[in-house]
């Protein structure tokens, strides 16, 4: 994938990045809890990887913080007055049935990007990702890693100052999973917090600042991605990362 | 020979009646200007009520599938009570003119128009709603997007529709009289010449609406064979 370097990009990283904080947030359906009670604050730099068995309440954790749910109790605040510009890439990415470029076209529209603007931010998201060539072709007959870059080039175009991933390369190939990896260290550069669940070590290992370990719905672990890897402190992690069974 | 209703059908068509044209115009030009003023309202509101909750809408739902089966002649009398000299709307003079027939055939056609794109609708929603919600789009931002992500679904709606609106008898009868030459379409024909006893015209004139609705679903499932082929 090409990097190319926009100038006037360089200012987003001086904003320092959102801070997330749940407190004593539990989400219920009905009588049941499935996560909670969960108090923790992402005020880390690098990107934080939410791991776990299935199950473990990782997806609930990013809906709930991506305000797609609403805690059953608690709070979930964010840093600074407003809540920050934010998007989120799906494990099956949602696409509109129309070509690519009118995909990122919607997406500028529907935040008020006045018009003249969204054709050349669109074809340099396009671009960035490394889909120019499928500019017009209909969304949803793209591949499965052509449809979730253009999930990451749709969300490029919105300049999120938070990036939530669901499990974005759960469905792919291994030259997928890189481009996507790639762009998230791009997104990264930019200045965004990246929030992303996975079940895969490695690619935890390769990406992650920070580890937030879920099993059960509870917290088990946040903790910088070496700590983790070193030296895990609950039971349940230490047999995640020896590849047991976690309860 | 001359009673045989094909042959029949294939001298009017080929001797360009002047009469079976005009009949055959009037019945697109109501019919399908119905359905298009039925679109511009059914659509939205079809839409309107899968995305906003709000009391009374599943009354609302049963009522609109519900309407689907009125009888044309009760909409006809409907309208013929509206339009009536006597009538709320009788001072704009439209009943036995076809801009009653096209009212007439409204009122039939916009309940599954807005009860079939509620359904199609509501579906695509399913779909979208988490990136909807994640995009930060508004309910009524969402309406455009869904109608027209849900475009081929509503084309074979529209036909559905189109397909009420001009194999109806009852209403266009009521409300436009059957007045040769201002509002004799090809259904009331047919039931004209059924009751004088002529026989073979009457099956003419269905043969040719019948092959008129076929040509249009066919013109219809071909545009939308080609641009989903297109867009996946």
């Amino acid at each position: 994938m090409t990097s190319l370097q926009v100038p006037s990009l360089a200012s987003f990283s001086v904003s320092p990045l959102p801070e997330l904080r749940f407190e004593g947030v539990t989400f219920n359906n009905e009588d049941k809890v499935l996560l909670g009670p969960c108090s923790f604050t992402l005020n880390g730099s690098g990107p934080t990887l939410v791991m776990g068995p299935n199950g473990a309440g990782k997806s609930l954790l990013l809906r709930l913080s991506h305000s797609l749910l609403q805690p059953t109790q608690g709070r979930i605040t964010w840093s600074g007055e407003a809540s920050p510009r934010q998007a989120m890439v799906f494990q099956h990415p949602v696409l509109l049935r129309r070509s690519a470029i009118a995909n990122l076209i919607h997406a500028l529209a529907v935040n008020k990007v006045p018009r003249r603007k969204r054709l050349k931010l669109a074809r340099d998201a396009l671009e960035r990702f490394g889909l120019i060539d499928c500019c017009n072709t209909p969304a949803r007959v793209l591949s499965g890693g052509e449809k979730q870059r253009l999930a990451l080039a749709r969300a490029w175009v919105l300049s999120p100052q938070v990036l939530f991933l669901d499990e974005p390369t759960s469905a792919l190939d291994p030259a997928a999973i890189q481009a996507v990896e790639a762009a998230v260290r791009e997104f990264h550069q930019r200045g965004t917090r990246i929030v992303m669940t996975t079940h895969d070590l490695h690619q935890a290992k390769r990406l992650a600042g920070d580890i937030l370990f879920l099993s059960g719905g509870k917290v088990r672990e946040h903790t910088s991605a070496d700590a983790f890897f070193d030296a895990p402190v609950s039971q349940e992690a230490q047999a995640f990362i020896a590849g047991g069974l976690v309860e | 020979m001359e009673n045989n209703a094909f042959y029949v059908a294939l001298t009017l068509l080929f001797n360009l009646d002047a009469s079976l044209y005009q009949i055959v115009a009037l019945s697109l030009q109501v019919s399908l200007l119905a359905v298009l003023i039925a679109a511009l309202f059914g659509f939205p509101l079809g839409a309107a009520v899968a995305i906003w909750r709000f009391p009374g809408r599943g009354g609302m739902i049963v009522a609109l599938n519900a309407l689907m089966g009125l009888p044309p002649v009760v909409a006809g009398l409907m309208v013929y009570l509206l339009l009536s000299r006597a009538g709320p709307l009788g001072d704009w003079g439209l009943l036995f003119t076809p801009g009653a027939m096209v009212l007439a055939q409204v009122v039939l056609v916009l309940p599954i128009l807005a009860a079939l794109s509620r359904q199609k609708v509501e579906d695509l929603l399913g779909e979208y709603r988490e990136q909807f919600v994640s995009l930060g789009m508004s309910k009524l931002r969402m309406m455009p997007t869904l109608l027209w992500d849900a475009r081929f679904a509503l084309l074979t709606v529209l036909l559905a529709g189109f397909g009420r609106a001009s194999a109806e008898v009852g209403a266009v009868m009521m409300v436009g009289g059957n007045i040769d030459g201002v509002t004799r379409v090809m259904t009331t024909s047919i039931v004209l010449e059924t009751g004088k006893g002529n026989l073979p015209l009457a099956l003419a004139l269905g043969m040719v609406l019948l092959a008129l609705v076929m040509l249009i679903n066919a013109g219809a499932y071909l545009l939308g064979e080609l641009s989903r082929r297109r867009v996946g």
